[in-house]
């Protein structure tokens, strides 16, 4: 059965699925295109999915699923023992890669999509930037920052030696923060992010996703 | 060397854990941060969690942080004792996980906002500010909405079993609305109300509720 992804190849948390599905070679979905400019995500229709009307939504046969990290959860599960082990092999690998992937979640996400909003959502809206946002955002993420570039001194990916669900979490995000945002030097003043980034944003499955953005 | 909890009843990240683990029936040693004192700053403590943060899980040669990693971890582990709170199927399990970031993404920010500023502030010694109040318990309401919506069709947030994705809403509501005084917006609403008063009757909760100051 074909999987339904509703989304938007732009939107960051589609990406996170996305890149997701093309790492576990997973080639049976589609995307069911939400356009969010003409509001569809807060018609009755679309909320009947998705309650709080945010995208992504995953449909596959009688399963319903939103909220991107527990979409990609249940994939990684599904697909388990095809294309990249993003829970990499072990109990332990597992654990660790859901701890990072929280990190993520409660101390990366919140300033970084903060910042992405202003300086880059809002302009394509039309609206104005909020600069004191970005200024009270950028220390909280500098400092998350200062503690990933400990670890990564020590640690080639953030669960270990193995690139995971965890670092493909950052790759949208970090994506508009570097390359849209004017927002790089945060990541290529600290050298082992440097790498990190370089090396995940590199990857295959991610530049095609970002084609697809594209289109 | 069985399972250690470093955290502090005075968290409800690690409140979350503690509870988890009476769920699943499984013996643990806690061992108290204080974070008064300023424990979880220290560097032997940010040697184990290096964003200075409460709670953190050791298992055998494994140290895990994140209460919602640690969650997962050991229900995934004790699978079979206790209460199944990961459901019976791969499906229950997509709309446990889904509820559990739900309750991560929107839930928690305007809870958290909320207590820190009716019972954080005050017991510092310091005022409440009113607009945020106002503000984060407006974004609150939307979000209880969705739950009475949820509540009407099913028991629990995930079907009609209680899962991790109801437990973790203990100990932040635990807070809201017995220590902040802000249980109306639960009265109000039917189902989200026979949901909270079902939950917070049970055994954990009430066990480890007892032993916290």
């Amino acid at each position: 059965m074909t999987l339904i992804v509703h989304g938007a190849p732009y939107s960051t948390c589609t990406q996170r699925i996305l890149a997701t599905l093309v790492e576990l070679n997973v080639e049976d979905y589609k995307i069911e295109f939400v356009d969010l400019r003409k509001g569809v995500h807060k018609s009755p229709d679309f909320l009947k999915l998705q309650p709080f009307g945010q995208i992504p939504v995953l449909q596959d046969g009688d399963i319903t699923i939103f909220e991107s990290r527990a979409i990609v959860r249940y994939l990684c599960e599904k697909f388990a023992g095809q294309g990249t082990p993003l829970l990499g092999k072990t109990v332990k690998d597992k654990a660790l890669v859901s701890q990072w992937l929280e990190v993520e979640s409660q101390n990366y996400n919140p300033a970084a999509s903060l910042i992405v909003r202003e300086k880059v959502f809002a302009p394509r809206m039309g609206a104005p930037s909020d600069e004191s946002v970005v200024a009270a955002q950028t220390p909280k993420l500098e400092k998350t920052l200062d503690v990933y570039e400990a670890h990564l001194a020590k640690s080639k990916f953030l669960a270990g030696d193995f690139f995971s669900l965890a670092d493909l979490s950052h790759l949208p995000y970090t994506n508009l923060l570097v390359n849209a945002a004017g927002k790089s030097d945060l990541i290529s003043s600290r050298p082992h992010v440097s790498a990190w980034w370089n090396a995940i944003s590199q990857r295959p499955a991610f530049q095609k996703v970002l084609a697809m953005a594209k289109q | 060397m069985g399972i250690v909890v470093l955290g502090s009843y005075l968290s409800p990240y690690s409140l979350r854990v503690l509870i988890e683990l009476e769920e699943l029936v499984v013996d643990y040693e806690l061992k108290p941060v204080n974070i008064k004192q300023g424990e979880h700053r220290t560097p032997e403590f940010l040697k184990m969690q290096p964003f200075g943060q409460v709670p953190v899980l050791q298992d055998d040669d494994l140290t895990l942080f994140e209460s919602r990693a640690i969650t997962r971890y050991l229900a995934e582990k004790f699978d079979g004792q206790g209460t199944p709170l990961l459901g019976k199927s791969m499906k229950e399990k997509a709309l446990v996980n889904q509820w559990v970031e739900v309750e991560s993404q929107n839930y928690d920010r305007p809870l958290i906002a909320i207590v820190e500023q009716v019972v954080w502030k005050p017991s510092w010694g310091k005022t409440t500010n009113e607009e945020i109040v106002a503000a984060e318990m407006a974004k609150l309401e939307k979000v209880l909405d969705v739950y009475e919506a949820q509540l009407t069709k099913h028991k629990y947030l995930a079907g009609d079993f209680f899962s991790l994705a109801d437990l973790g809403h203990l100990p932040g509501t635990h807070l809201l609305v017995n220590i902040g005084k802000k249980g109306a917006v639960f009265a109000d609403r039917p189902h989200l109300n026979a949901w909270w008063e079902d939950i917070s009757s049970r055994p954990s909760f009430k066990k480890t509720m007892a032993k916290t100051p």
